[in-house]
């Protein structure tokens, strides 16, 4: 495995720019913190003590990962820690935009007479934000799950280590979740495979 | 807004779900779903589920939906060079400044594990 990275950061603290590393790193983990969480001042609390954390453990950094994906890391678990002390992520049920089935057990879907590719979509300036929005109506409980595994694309077992629940558990939320994406985002693919 | 022909053609469906060996019905396809996208799915089941699919019209839709749902998620990933705002709060530099300057002694194993 290469790294890639610079070796600056296995020099003692000292000569660590901090100012430089917070202005270099600020603005995405703000920008992280705060699509996970939904607000800004939660995020900007979170993303402080996050670079706290990342600073203090920067001069024992072993280089496994990239710095930016070892500090992506802290971000999202420091973020996860918010969202428990905030009690976003207590256990609800999503029942709703689940599939269908009709009472023989056959699942009942409109016809897709074409599908859109995901390039064709997002060169729509309002899909992003439509897929945002969608993914914000869920319960924070289900939308993490998405966020971890589909948007951040950790693996089933990281996003269960993350979480610290089973990976089954996981694939359950990670399949009601993107079942109800699907159900809410329907209408704006459906519209966009008709005209492409 | 379904036809005749439809409801004969979800009958027929059902019936070969049901009757023919090595079916599988839209809710076990169901369970599948996940494992099948994450690659985790026995080599068995997999078999099980392409053969649904070429049987069930709505499954095969369903199935392309959602993943196009999941590769439109991945849009939303923040990239790491996102501009940095030009105003990083000062006080912010500061208190992290702080806090990191006084953890620095006596040295110490790194705050156990960062990623808790
Ligand atoms: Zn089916």
């Amino acid at each position: 495995m290469p790294v890639n990275q610079p070796k600056i950061i296995q020099e003692p603290r000292e000569s660590i720019d901090i100012e430089k590393f917070i202005r270099e790193n600020y603005g995405w983990m703000l920008a992280l913190a705060e699509s996970m969480l939904g607000e800004r001042g939660t995020a900007e609390d979170t993303v402080q003590e996050a670079l706290i954390k990342a600073l203090n453990a920067l001069p024992n950094f072993e280089h496994r990962s990239s710095v930016k994906t070892w500090l992506r890391r802290i971000t999202v678990n420091q973020t996860i820690t918010t969202m428990r002390k905030l009690k976003r992520l207590s256990e609800v049920t999503l029942d709703e935009h689940q599939p269908e089935f009709d009472n023989f057990g056959c699942r009942i879907e409109e016809k897709w007479d074409s599908f859109p590719t995901p390039e064709q979509l997002l060169e729509q300036k309002h899909t992003r934000q439509f897929i945002e929005k969608a993914l914000k109506s869920l319960p924070q409980s289900y939308s993490i799950v998405v966020r971890l595994r589909d948007v951040e694309g950790y693996n089933t077992s990281e996003v269960a280590d993350l979480l610290g629940v089973s990976e089954s558990n996981v694939k359950v939320r990670l399949h009601r979740a993107r079942s109800a994406l699907k159900k809410i985002l329907e209408p704006v693919l459906r519209r966009e495979g008709a005209e492409s | 807004m379904s036809t005749k022909f439809d409801v004969i053609k979800r009958r027929v469906k059902r019936v070969m779900l049901k009757s023919l060996p090595g079916m599988i019905t839209c809710r076990e396809f169901e369970n599948f779903i996940v494992d099948y996208l994450e690659g985790t799915l026995p080599e068995t089941q997999i078999k099980l589920l392409e053969r649904h699919i070429k049987i069930c019209r709505e499954c095969k839709d369903y199935l392309a939906a959602y993943q196009l749902t999941t590769k439109l998620s991945a849009a939303l990933k923040v990239a790491p060079d996102e501009p940095v705002p030009s105003d990083v709060p000062q006080d912010l530099i500061d208190a992290v400044a702080n806090s990191v300057a006084s953890s620095f002694n006596p040295p110490r194993q790194a705050k156990k594990d960062s990623s808790e």
